[in-house]
Parts: structure tokens; C-alpha cells; sequence
């Protein structure tokens, strides 16, 4: 994939970083705002598709670690289990850190973050999750792309034809 | 003589199924909605999450986003068995 022109390079540049930011809010404001850890890590997962479409491959792939988005995928599916074992002295899944009195002692929810416990921390796995997860689909598929061309020695490239 | 058996069942498949259609609930209005309301009314005193939407896919129906997060990690490895990379010796 050849860059594109500086143009697009420019303007993906700035908006590539607004997107990491704006999916960290649909993330951490799960619980508040429309949204959420799906949502939000698919926003930043967009960041690296962007930059692999205004940039081309070869930066890309230079720039980018993909063990720390493996790290992301791993840290945020065990944070989720880890979250959904603790609750169980009650049931399993039972949100043992929400505070339902709060919101009720304030008449509604107006003006006060509602304490809801492993909601919130669970918004904040699943969003981990799914951007590294995503962000390694597009990489490896990119990858995957580069390796299957037909090269000129014949066949396919890159799987175990020895 | 196949493609005409071929569309006759397709015709007699769709005709069935929008016959089916005849006996769902009118659109817009849902045929059992006591669990809708007690979610509605009851999702921000029990767990305080302003986004009801959230509770149900965290709290009361966790079980099935824990599918979705293993759903999600199996298509990373499977992508990644896929796409693998394995040199050709030359």
C-alpha cells in the first residue's frame, strides 16, 4: 500500500490522535453516556487503520509494536474474568462494588457520577479488549495481504508450502 | 429443469416464510414487555449506572458479553493461525 498524498497525511495525522482521545471518553464514561467498552475500543481501533491508509504499510508496520495491542487483547480479557470471579461470594458476575444507596439517597442520578462498580471497570477491560483486538485483526490481515501476492517465484508466499 | 425446481422452492420457501410474518406482533410494539419495564424502572436503584443499556450488557446479562469478549479473542487467534507467517525455503 503507497502513502497517499500529504494532503490526507496531514489531516489524518491530527484526526488519527482526536479519535484515540474521543475513544478513551466512550470508554471511561461507559456507564454515563451513550456508549461503551465495544464502542469505544472499535473508535480506537480506527486510529491505525487510518494511519495504515494515509501512511502505507511500511510505516506502519515499523512504528507499531503489535506485542503491546497483544498485551492490551490479553490484560483486558483477564481483567473481565478476573472482575467477573470476584464476585463470586454472592453469584457469579454480582457486582460487589456498586453503591445502589447513593443514587437513591440523591434523589436520581442528577449531578453525581453514579457509583456503579464493576460496570465501569468492566467498560474499561472490554474497551481494552476490543481495541487491541481489533487494531490486531487489521495488522494481521494487512500482513496477510502483503504475503499472499502472487510473487514471481510462483504460488503463494508466507504459508508452510516447503 | 434444475434452475425451475430451484426457483420453485425459493418461491415456496418465501411464501411460507412471509405467511409467517402474518402471525408476528405489529411492528413498534412488543408482545411481552414486563421485563422491559422492570428494567427501565428498577435498572438505576439496583445498579446505579445512568446508562441502563450498559447494566444489562455488564450486570444482569454479563454472561452473554463474557461470549462476546471470548468471541472476540477467538477470531484474533484464528486470523492469526491464518495469516501466520512461515517463510518458503528456497
Amino acid at each position: 500500500m503507497k502513502p497517499l498524498s500529504v494532503v490526507v497525511r496531514t489531516g489524518c495525522d491530527m484526526f488519527a490522535w482526536f479519535l484515540v482521545v474521543f475513544g478513551a471518553y466512550v470508554i471511561i464514561h461507559g456507564d454515563v453516556t451513550p456508549g461503551g467498552g465495544f464502542q469505544g475500543g472499535a473508535i480506537v481501533a480506527t486510529f491505525v487503520a487510518l494511519l495504515l491508509v494515509a501512511h502505507g504499510g511500511e510505516k506502519v508496520l515499523g512504528w507499531i509494536k503489535l506485542d503491546i495491542y497483544n498485551g492490551f487483547l490479553t490484560t483486558g480479557l483477564l481483567l473481565f474474568l478476573l472482575l467477573a470471579f470476584s464476585g463470586m461470594g454472592n453469584a457469579f458476575l454480582y457486582n460487589f462494588l456498586a453503591v445502589p444507596e447513593a443514587v437513591a439517597q440523591a434523589g436520581g442520578a442528577h449531578g453525581i457520577i453514579p457509583p456503579s462498580g464493576t460496570i465501569a471497570l468492566m467498560d474499561i477491560a472490554v474497551g481494552l479488549e476490543v481495541a487491541g483486538g481489533l487494531t490486531l485483526i487489521i495488522m494481521y490481515m494487512f500482513k496477510g495481504s502483503i504475503m499472499t501476492n502472487i510473487s514471481e517465484i510462483g504460488g503463494e508466499t508466507g504459508h508452510d508450502n516447503w | 429443469m434444475k434452475k425451475t425446481i430451484f426457483i420453485m422452492a425459493a418461491l415456496i420457501i418465501a411464501g411460507l416464510m412471509f405467511g409467517a410474518l402474518d402471525t408476528i406482533h405489529p411492528f413498534g410494539q412488543p408482545g411481552d414487555f414486563a421485563m422491559d419495564d422492570y428494567y427501565i424502572h428498577h435498572a438505576l436503584e439496583e445498579r446505579s449506572s445512568e446508562n441502563i443499556v450498559t447494566s444489562i450488557v455488564f450486570d444482569y446479562r454479563g454472561f452473554d458479553t463474557i461470549g462476546e469478549a471470548a468471541v472476540l479473542f477467538t477470531a484474533v487467534c484464528s486470523i492469526l493461525a491464518l495469516f501466520r507467517e512461515g517463510a518458503r525455503k528456497q
